[in-house]
């Protein structure tokens, strides 16, 4: 059991250059090896938190646009809602004036259809009494319509009674004797003799008398004077005739 | 019977020799040096890495984390000098399983020169690190009537440090052959199995001792004494 000088130095040697061997291949490389992954992961790392802050912000940012985006749509909707209600609003008034208008103008026109229609058949009335009562007249007593009206109207002037009379009278004097006889058919010379005459015998002195033909007179005769008329027509038959009508009228409206 | 591979010389010129010692630590030394250069030549720093290169950085954080230990702030400048003495003697003392293999580690001159090269590695990284000034100053602690001490303790230290591997790689071979003569079976595979455990155990206290005795040179506000094991 000696120690070889020259082994130790030459092992010493030998050590130094496996020191240096494994410095070269061994340490310094796997060191460097473990720093790069090591800097590598801590650099992705501060990537990652890099990028995870962007995405945070750029979520926030999303989600306050998208905020912005709803309030700005509710807002835009309710204004909108609102437009709509007025536009209806004022539609709907539009509408309704329309209507009124629509409506009176239909009543209007309907009133005066019914009055159109009320006065033609009037006149219908007033002509198909008047035909059957000159037909049934002229049938029955041979006498014709024309006579036997102005036999009626003589009859009603010499029927005058108190105020009547006396007004009638009034009138008469005041009219200087001028007496207008409208008719709707020609007198005949009989009936004016007999008209003039009982005229006479009622204001007991002679007049002066006018005939007119008035084709608005409903078989009927007519005495004017400047401020009285004196008149018989079938009209007064058929005020009645209408006022019935109306009120038979108004009796449909309530059952409907 | 021969004790120490020293004792079978190839080649001889006078104060010069080639002897087992010095071939057996050549191949070791071809084996460590192209191991590493095989492995390292293609490193990745990517997540995925080779088995290989995994095992290495294994090693090497291992070396790396125990020196950090011990209290050397920056392991690699050290991890050359002790990484180096760990796997030489670690390498060369888990080969004792190959047959016919002699240790280098079982001759007295490479523990020997192993000693010497700590012996030397110590003032040289305790200048380094502190300055003249400050590692001739640890030999003045805790006063200067310790001077004499600290260097025997310096001295001795070294001289343990390589007699304790030598005779620990030595006996164990020796005892495999003495048992190998006396029970031929069996027996000798255990002492060769706790050989290997002994190999590797003095792999690592010889050097984390170099450490401490670094670690004590550089920094004197740590009080480590490497008062043996």
């Amino acid at each position: 059991m000696e120690i070889n000088w020259f082994t130790v130095i030459a092992q010493i040697v030998n050590f130094l250059i496996l020191v240096w061997l494994l410095k070269r291949f061994l340490y310094k490389p796997v060191l460097d090896a473990i720093d790069a992954r090591e800097n590598k992961i801590a650099a992705q790392l501060e990537d990652a938190a890099t990028k995870k802050a962007e995405a945070k912000k750029d979520q926030d940012l999303f989600r306050q646009k998208n905020e912005a985006f709803d309030k700005e749509r509710v807002a835009k909707m309710n204004k909108v809602h609102e437009q709509i209600d007025s536009e209806k609003q004022r539609l709907l008034e539009e509408v309704r004036k329309e209507s009124t208008v629509l409506r009176s103008k239909f009543e209007e026109s309907l009133k005066q259809q019914e009055q159109e229609i009320v006065d033609r058949l009037k006149r219908k009335t007033k002509d198909a009494v008047f035909e059957i009562a000159r037909k049934t007249l002229s049938d029955l007593a041979d006498v014709s319509l024309e006579q036997q009206v102005v036999t009626v109207f003589i009859e009603k002037i010499r029927n005058l009674d108190g105020a009547a009379k006396t007004k009638f009278m009034d009138a008469l004097k005041d009219n200087e004797g001028s007496i207008t006889i409208k008719s709707v058919f020609y007198l005949s010379d009989s009936s004016k003799q007999e008209l003039e005459k009982a005229m006479e015998k009622i204001t007991e002195k002679q007049n002066d008398f006018r005939y007119e033909l008035e084709p608005e007179l409903v078989s009927g005769i007519k005495i004017e004077t400047a401020s009285y008329q004196l008149s018989w027509t079938i009209d007064s038959y058929l005020e009645a005739l209408k006022k019935e009508s109306i009120i038979t009228k108004e009796k449909e409206n309530a059952i409907d | 019977m021969r004790i120490s591979p020293d004792q079978m010389i190839f080649w001889e010129y006078g104060f010069i020799n080639i002897n087992l010692t010095i071939v057996t630590t050549w191949a070791l030394m071809l084996l460590l040096g192209l191991g590493a250069w095989l492995i390292t030549r293609n490193l990745k720093s990517e997540i995925k890495t080779s088995r290989w290169q995994n095992v290495l950085e294994m090693l090497v954080i291992m070396i790396r984390d125990q020196i950090k230990e011990v209290g050397l702030k920056k392991p690699e400048k050290y991890i050359g000098f002790i990484g180096t003495l760990f796997l030489f003697i670690a390498v060369s003392n888990l080969l004792t399983i190959v047959p016919w293999y002699e240790a280098p580690t079982g001759s007295l001159s490479t523990t020997a020169a192993l000693a010497i090269s700590v012996f030397i590695a110590v003032p040289v990284f305790g200048i380094a690190g502190g300055g003249l000034k400050g590692y001739l100053r640890s030999y003045l602690q805790p006063n200067f009537i310790m001077l004499p001490f600290n260097i025997i303790s310096e001295i001795s230290r070294t001289l343990a440090l390589a007699v304790r591997l030598f005779g620990n790689i030595m006996s164990g071979g020796l005892i495999a052959t003495v048992l190998i003569s006396i029970v031929p079976f069996f027996f000798p595979m255990i002492m060769s199995a706790l050989g290997l455990l002994t190999g590797m155990i003095q792999a690592y206290i010889f050097a984390i001792l170099a450490t401490v005795y670094i670690a004590a040179a550089t920094q004197e506000e740590k009080e480590i004494e490497g008062s043996g094991d």
